[in-house]
């Protein structure tokens, strides 16, 4: 059972709640939202493209100089087996060899903004690509 | 005519050395109907020599030039020189000019000419380069074969002289393959007005062999795979019988035929670079006679580099590509259909899978 405090709090925001009507809905959204949701996601992509012709690791070599317009990446056939790792793997371990190896860097959390940003950058300039998940 | 050179006999002085047939350069050879006057000279390019800092260049880079020059001198018999394709530096300093010819002066015994790449180009306007290796453009003829050098990688004055604030970034803009911040390439005016001049005497019957650092001939704008000139170039060289163009910048394997001018690209010794058609956002003009090279595998760092064996039989050329970690290639002159062609993989069901590109 709820202590009475607490049941007139639970009344009060229930009260609110109804009040406020629509704003706390779920499912509806309107063009401000997707504007908004469109501007978050080609922000994320022109980090990723800054990235990418950025020096990432110790030897000044940048994404680009080997993928520009991040071409040959293939975005669209991850996961797939990578035979040199033994195992099925997503792009972001892929994108982690390259900053290791070639570009002589650190491995990105696979959280982290900057593979988010990555990701969305290579996966944007692929658009309109069919998914051709375990593809060689 | 062709007359097929065997690498193993240019490569049998290598035999105690087990890397060597894997080594990054480009061997030319030129046969004729009489075999004394056959000649051959090696190409290697797009070396892309990159400071770090202090005495630290980039590992991977150095290791490709440096196996290509390693194998150069390997090569039984000597070529009668060595073409370096331009891109030695990969920012044009002198740092990595000067470590690109330290690494190049390991040549034995083989006069060494350039020609320059953008890489060597927009930091000072090849002024630094030109202390090191000569004259931007020029010719020189060798055993009746006309050798013309273009500079094809120069662009409009505005971009050069009034764009960019610094030199630095002026280099750093047009370093960027894919940055639409850089600018058409171009032989321009005053080096067409040249070429006609120096084509004037020359007999119509004359092999003509033309390096270039840019594709003479129009594949994708936005990576520069480009000469906003070319149609102009190509007419002053279509008169010729028997015209071949040898360019470096694309990293990868190209070839074409335009009228009487076979185009042949030549590979990179630092890294390969993707087909335009892989770009899905791109529309481009790779020829539909190329037979792409193999995929590059990243896990092996030397692959989809590689070198030529350039055997021009009567005057035509034919690329021995030697590819580190990867098969051979071989695209030859074909007198019958007068192009060049792949001579095991050109016919559709002869392709292998890793040739398709995506
Ligand atoms: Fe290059
Ligand atoms: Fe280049």
């Amino acid at each position: 059972m709820l202590k009475p405090a607490f049941k007139t709090l639970f009344w009060c925001i229930s009260t609110l709640a109804l009040l406020l009507g629509n704003t706390v809905q779920a499912d509806e959204f309107n063009k401000d939202d997707l504007n908004r949701w469109q501007t978050q996601f080609d922000k994320v992509v022109q980090d990723g493209r800054k990235l990418w012709v950025t020096p990432l690791g110790s030897n000044g070599v940048s994404c680009a100089q080997c993928h520009p317009n991040a071409a040959n990446t293939h975005p669209e056939t991850y996961p797939k087996f990578q035979k040199q790792l033994g195992k099925v793997a997503p792009m972001w371990e892929m994108v982690n060899w390259c900053l290791s190896n070639p570009v002589e860097g650190k491995a990105l959390a696979a959280d982290s903004a900057e593979m988010t940003a990555l990701q969305a950058y290579v996966t944007y300039e692929r658009r309109g690509v069919k998914l051709e998940p375990g593809k060689h | 005519m062709s007359h097929v050179i065997n690498r193993r006999n240019f490569l049998k002085g290598a035999s105690a050395l087990t890397a060597a047939s894997t080594l990054p350069i480009s061997m030319i050879e030129l046969a004729f109907a009489d075999s004394s006057q056959n000649f051959s000279f090696a190409y290697i390019s797009d070396a892309h020599i990159q400071h770090v800092k202090g005495k630290d260049f980039v590992r991977n880079w150095d290791r490709g030039l440096i196996r290509a020059v390693a194998e150069t001198n390997l090569l039984t018999p000597k070529p009668d020189f060595v073409m370096f394709g331009g891109d030695l530096a990969q920012l044009g300093k002198k740092e990595e000019l000067d470590h690109g010819a330290e690494i190049l002066s390991g040549l034995s015994g083989s006069k060494l000419r350039c020609v320059m790449g953008e890489h060597d180009y927009y930091l000072d306007l090849g002024q630094y380069w030109e202390k090191l290796f000569g004259p931007q453009y020029y010719s020189f003829d060798h055993k009746g074969v006309h050798f013309v050098v273009l500079n094809s990688i120069l662009t409009t004055d505005e971009w050069t002289f009034k764009r960019w604030p610094t030199a630095v970034q002026r280099m750093n803009e047009m370093a960027g393959l894919d940055n639409p911040n850089g600018s058409p390439f171009m032989v321009g005016d005053k080096q067409r007005a040249w070429l006609k001049n120096d084509l004037a005497n020359i007999s119509k019957e004359t092999p003509i062999v033309v390096f270039s650092h840019s594709p003479l001939q129009k594949i994708y704008k936005g990576w520069n795979f480009w000469t906003d000139d070319a149609e102009q170039v190509q007419a002053l060289l279509q008169p010729f019988k028997k015209v071949n163009v040898i360019y470096g910048h694309v990293h990868q394997i190209q070839y074409n035929q335009i009228g009487n001018i076979s185009f042949n690209s030549v590979m990179a010794t630092a890294w390969p670079w993707p087909y335009p058609s892989t770009y899905a956002q791109a529309e481009q003009y790779l020829p539909k006679l190329t037979v792409e090279m193999n995929r590059a595998d990243p896990f092996f760092e030397r692959d989809a580099t590689g070198w030529q064996l350039i055997n021009v039989a009567t005057g035509n050329v034919d690329l021995h590509y030697s590819l580190s970690n990867n098969t051979s290639r071989t695209v030859a002159f074909n007198s019958k259909t007068g192009q060049p062609e792949d001579t095991s993989y050109q016919a559709p069901e002869k392709r292998i899978p890793p040739q398709s590109h995506f």
